[in-house]
């Protein structure tokens, strides 16, 4: 396509040069399309289902509402970039131990919210859990377990401090 | 290798909650969904689809998109090799449309291209040029016959009555009423997405699709293609939840034929507007209920007409149809019954299977009926249906007699003794968060009214009606190693965690590993129904015993003992009546040991004109009981509490049970008080997760849940599918708890605010 | 199409002078929507959303002015010091998309789109914030009400840039209530702000229930008749009437997520209800 630009991403501590890109391409695209970064993921392209969230300079963004190319010069954290695989992170472990995963695919997204909420807020009570993780559907658990996964995480943490 | 400790018995066994098998690839993003997979130079597909819900095309005129570089192919009706059409049930769905569109999305044309971007225009630039018609919109106008046919094959998909007992008795208490449910949608996450590779010169393709029924996906896609279904290799691509909406086939055949044409890898997905479009939905109803008792309460006779819309194509309409009717009503003695149920064709967006398949439809009137009947006999809503509970060999309004364990008081009893919400409206900590209306600050304290709602139902398991929905599943031990095969979709139940231990529990072994699920073994039927505990749990269940037997064999002839007093003790084979023991590794080693079984469930018949028949194969119970607050003079709700008992045989995984009550009460929840797709003139108003809602973390409220456990003698593992029942009778309690704050009779799903607070 | 991230608030108007039709796009939260969509394809983007004077705030003690720059993301408006000193805007902010949304969403960027459901709008124009813009040809400071000219449609001039918004900080009490079905992430059906000003006036204005943002002068004027600012009272009939009057200043329409005839009872609610908690004493 003719409306192509080139630029670099740095993501999850790694510069990435994007070549050839059609311009319109979201964050979220380029990550999963163009740097194979596919864990994050998109259900509905408008900010209104939280799976493709991503740090961005540290604040939890839904990378759909990214255009990549304006997202230059900055850090950029996907899932592949919290935990190496088979090293899984301890909100991640919980999420898997208590029953917060089912398909699964909502799941990238609410790691990436829990671990910025427990890292803004590192003893939630169940509502701020549920207000913060407002913004990530899921459609398979009716969250009961994910709620379980955070709290367990949150005590076991506090239990290390 | 495992390194799971080898001291003590073996752990995941049935009755333990190990860990998923997919668990940490799920969390860590590296788990491949059908919409992640891609090959080397594929093409991006994409769908032209209808503005129209109902028109004449006169013309397509492909061409201006064929001068869009980087466009590599664009196919229509003419290019489908096979059959011009397919379905679940009857084959009454085109491919593409060609003549005439008759829903809104309605696919006429797909490309494939370089990038999504070029795809996007190239659909852009097809000319089609429309004859709009009136669509059928109405469902009473497909039955009173003022419509034209939309369809050759008509605009009635099915009818179907049930007339037993006396017809003309009137009971001392009589009450009725009609109950209408909105669209819902299944709205899972992982949007529908497919790869396929063609082979070489295109003699055959294979196909790596988010599905639930693999075979009967290339049963279907091998007709339309002219292909033997040998030709047709289906894989399983990760599924991001089904519930129903991948039952039928949607992308399957067009992404095959895209790839055949361009002799390239293509792949096809739907953004979330497309997918709305571009599935089935839960039927929208229209249920009219006349309940006959006694003056102690005591239901003497049933009477319903109920009208399912299924949208312009028949999907799986006559079998939720049939659902719905023999579930009329619902878990309680009825002998007497007359009951009328049509499944209608219109130019609304097609309805098809979605978890509780029709019987949503119907608890949601029975129960609105219960409340009614109780409130006419000075009773209570847990009296009421203590009083009428089913039990097992109660026969039901088919004649069928009900042989499973059937624990109805029993749920409605454990419900009741779980202890209602502790905090009081508004909670403890004066976070607004906790009232109707939340962040949005609409009410205080005092404006507020709490009230209880219950909702009791019954749901057959399986498939109906004739239909011999066997599962197919493989098992080789080697060398202390299980092996498991088998084409049961994973879509997030959990059967991949289920089916290991199955094996630890037959076999003695610890490690299991699974092989690809996909069409090179037999089908395990459709992830649907409940039934793949039940179904492929059995097959899984019958391999590993068949397994066990040779290798009870083995044993018995390398140590002259009679197979027969061999057992499996925690990792050993023993010798039951001796002091022998072996390990199953040791046992197996320098063996292989492999064997096919297929489960079959007792054969079901159909149902004769008067709806008598023994057309299930099997039943489970569940009841409800829901605390909600209102904001009565904004109609807004906001549910603090779902209790709820469930009959599940045996708790083979506690875990996933509660993962399936706790997600199959948030969809009851949606379609209680939020989600519905709204429909005017045949057009699609909320396409999108903007405006059709889903329940969020702050809608979803606490479930304190309670397993009746109580071995299904009829089921192999003793255990009954759970998915469904969580989902059905959830609807209904909430209503009723809304119903019971304001005093005012509701009788339509989603509630919306307009319903609570406007005359 | 190019896009083009603007370092400075200055080169920010260069470009946007250069091509006066450049999109410009700041938290992103409406404008890539459109583009994923395929709703938009804008032949020039100009990100303005790392501009340093655009994410600044000030307050003025003096006026007890607060300055907020267009850059300032919801999220942080959730927060003190906003909380403090516009509770109503940190109120509308916490009812704003999903805390992600709210990461991204700026308050110039609710104020560019304009959308009658925009959160953030009531509170504008309840407190009668002035909108302050920036060009390569100078700058110039409008009132709210008169900026937003109809649904998604503003006063802005082809090269010029929102920079901040000033909001009075007033020591009596004003707050937001927003109606939607959800209880989280969803859009508004009806929404008010109310606020009472340093010489007594009541203020209120609605969101969603017309084709601008409406303040509704009769309601206004009643309640400053009725109120008893001492007392921090107000009769029972009296915020019924309140709540009527500012119904009928609504001019809602039926559309898929509500009716005209909620939203009008809504206000009617909302209304009164704001008024009660402002006068709670009967």
């Amino acid at each position: 396509m003719s409306e192509s630009q080139h630029y670099v991403l740095h993501v999850n501590g790694t510069l990435h040069e994007v070549g050839d890109a059609w311009i319109g391409e979201s964050l979220l695209y380029v990550l999963r399309e163009r740097l194979g970064l596919t864990g994050s993921k998109g259900a509905c392209e408008q900010g209104e289902c939280g799976s493709c969230s991503v740090l961005i300079d540290d604040e939890l963004i839904c990378s759909c509402l990214v255009l990549a190319a304006s997202a230059i010069g900055q850090e950029v954290i996907t899932i592949e970039g919290i935990a190496p695989v088979g090293s899984p992170t301890d909100v991640q472990q919980a999420f898997v131990d208590f029953g917060a995963v089912q398909c699964g695919f909502c799941t990238p997204g609410l790691i990436m919210a829990a671990h910025a909420l427990l890292e803004r807020t590192p003893e939630p009570t169940e509502t701020e859990i549920r207000e913060e993780l407002s913004g990530n559907i899921c459609r398979c658990t009716g969250y009961g377990r994910i709620i379980e996964a955070v709290q367990r995480v949150s005590v076991a943490r506090a239990g290390r401090r | 290798m495992s390194t799971t400790t080898r001291e003590g018995v073996v752990r995941g066994r049935l009755g333990d909650s190990p860990p998923r098998p997919d668990g940490v690839p799920k969390v860590q993003g590296s788990f491949a969904f059908s919409g992640d997979l891609s090959a080397d130079g594929f093409l991006w597909g994409a769908t032209l689809r209808s503005p129209h819900p109902y028109a004449r095309i006169v013309r397509i005129d492909v061409t201006p998109a064929w001068r869009i570089d980087g466009v590599a192919a664009i196919v229509t009706a003419q290019d489908v090799p096979g059959k011009v059409t397919y379905g679940l049930i009857s084959s009454d769905q085109p491919v593409f449309a060609s003549d005439v569109v008759r829903y809104v999305g309605e696919p006429i044309a797909a490309v494939a291209a370089d990038h999504p971007e070029t795809c996007r225009r190239a659909l852009d630039a097809i000319v089609v040029e429309y004859e709009v018609l009136v669509p059928l919109t109405d469902p009473e106008r497909a039955i009173d016959g003022s419509h034209p046919l939309i369809h050759p094959a008509g605009n009635v998909i099915r009818h179907q009555r049930i007339i037993t007992g006396d017809q003309s008795l009137v009971g001392d208490v009589v009450v009725e009423g009609t109950y209408v449910l909105g669209m819902q949608d299944q709205a899972f996450l992982g949007l529908e997405a497919a790869l396929a590779l063609p082979d070489p010169g295109g003699a055959g393709v294979e196909l790596f699709v988010a599905t639930q029924w693999l075979h009967e996906d290339r049963a279907q896609i091998a007709a339309c293609l002219d292909l033997a279904p040998d030709k047709v290799r289906l894989t399983l691509g990760g599924v991001g939840g089904a519930f129903g909406a991948r039952e039928d086939i949607s992308l399957q055949v067009h992404t095959c034929l895209l790839a055949l044409r361009t002799g390239r890898p293509v792949r096809l997905a739907y953004s979330r507007e497309e997918s709305f479009l571009g599935h089935v939905h839960r039927h929208p109803a229209t249920i009219w209920m006349r309940h006959h008792a006694t003056d102690e309460g005591v239901i003497q006779r049933i009477e319903a007409r109920m009208v399912f819309d299924g949208g312009a194509y028949a999907s799986t309409s006559s079998a939720v149809l049939i659902n719905a009717v023999t579930h009329a009503q619902g878990p309680y003695k009825c002998v007497n019954a007359t009951v009328d149920g049509y499944a209608v064709r219109t130019n609304n967006l097609p309805c098809g299977a979605m978890r509780g398949f029709g019987v949503v439809q119907a608890c949601f009137a029975h129960e609105g009926q219960m409340d009614k009947l109780a409130a006419a006999c000075g009773l209570d809503p847990v009296e009421i249906r203590m009083l009428n509970a089913m039990e097992t060999g109660d026969a039901l309004i088919t004649g069928q007699v009900i042989e499973n364990v059937a624990p109805v008081a029993e749920c409605i009893r454990q419900t009741a003794a779980l202890p209602l919400p502790d905090a009081p409206v508004g909670g403890r900590d004066g976070d607004p968060m906790h009232l109707p209306g939340g962040a949005g600050l609409t009410a205080d304290v005092s404006h507020i009214r709490r009230g209880i709602g219950w909702g009791v139902s019954i749901k057959n398991l399986m498939y109906s009606e004739g239909f011999d929905d066997h599962s197919t599943a493989r098992c080789r031990l080697a060398d202390g190693v299980a092996s498991l095969k088998f084409a049961t979709s994973e879509v997030g139940q959990g059967f991949v965690v289920l089916a290991p231990q199955i094996a630890r529990s037959v076999l003695g072994v610890d490690d299991v590993l699974l092989e690809p699920i996909d069409t090179t073994i037999g089908s395990a039927g459709s992830t649907s129904a409940s039934r793949q505990t039940w179904m492929s749990g059995g097959a899984v269940d019958g391999a590993c015993r068949l397994v066990r037997e040779r290798l009870f064999e083995h044993v018995g002839a390398a140590h002259d003992i009679v197979p027969v007093r061999l057992a499996i003790d925690g990792r050993d084979v023993i010798d039951t009546m001796g002091s022998f023991r072996i390990s199953v590794a040791d046992a197996s080693a320098g063996q292989v040991f492999e064997e096919t079984f297929e489960h079959h469930h007792r054969p079901t018949e159909d149902l004769d004109e008067n709806g008598q028949g023994n057309c299930h194969t099997a039943f489970v119970f569940v009841a409800h009981r829901a605390v909600v607050d209102v904001d009565p003079e904004l109609g807004l709700v906001k549910v603090v509490q779902i209790a709820t008992a469930q009959d599940v045989g045996v708790a083979l995984n506690p875990l996933s049970i509660m993962g399936q009550i706790e997600g199959g009460i948030a969809q009851g929840l949606g379609l209680a008080v939020m989600e519905e797709i709204v429909l005017t003139d045949g057009l699609v108003r909320n396409a999108s997760f903007t405006d059709y809602l889903l329940p969020t973390m702050l809608d979803m409220p606490t479930v304190v849940a309670t397993m009746i456990e109580i071995p299904d003698p009829m089921a192999p593992l003793g255990a009954k599918g759970v998915g469904e029942p969580p989902c059905i009778s959830s609807t209904p309690a909430i209503v009723a708890a809304i119903r019971d704050a304001i005093g005012r009779d509701l009788s339509r799903v989603p509630v919306r605010p307009a319903d609570i607070c406007l005359p | 199409m190019s896009v083009l991230v603007a370092a400075t608030l200055n080169e920010a108007l260069e470009l946007l002078s250069a091509e006066p039709d450049s999109m410009v796009l700041a938290g992103g939260t409406d404008a890539m929507v459109e583009i994923n969509m395929g709703h938009r394809r804008p032949a020039r983007v100009v990100a303005v959303g790392r501009i340093p004077e655009l994410r600044t705030w000030s307050y003025n003690a003096e006026s007890a002015t607060l300055r907020i720059g267009a850059g300032v993301t919801y999220g942080e408006l959730e927060l003190d010091p906003f909380l403090r000193w516009v509770p109503a805007l940190s109120q509308a902010a916490r009812t704003v998309g999903s805390p992600q949304i709210r990461n991204a969403a700026t308050l110039g960027g609710n104020v560019a789109t304009c959308s009658p459901a925009g959160d953030g709008l009531p509170v504008l124009a309840a407190l009668e914030a002035i909108v302050h813009l920036v060009s390569l040809n100078g700058s110039r400071s409008i009132q709210f009400s008169d900026f937003m000219t109809g649904p998604k449609r503003t006063g802005l001039w082809p090269g010029e840039l929102i920079e901040a918004v000033s909001l009075p900080v007033f020591s009596r009490w004003q707050g937001y209530a927003k109606v939607g079905v959800r209880n989280a992430m969803v859009i508004s059906n009806a929404g008010a702000c109310l606020a009472v000003d340093d010489v007594g006036g009541v203020r209120i204005a609605l969101g969603s229930v017309g084709p601008t943002i409406l303040r509704c002068p009769e309601a206004e004027s009643f309640a400053e008749s009725v109120v008893d600012h001492q007392r921090r009272s107000v009769r029972e009939s009296d915020a019924l009437e309140f709540g009527r009057m500012a119904a009928s200043a609504a001019r809602p329409i039926d559309d898929h997520r509500s009716t005209a005839a909620y939203r009008r009872h809504a206000i009617e609610v909302l209304a009164r209800r704001l008024l009660r908690r402002a006068f709670p004493n009967v």
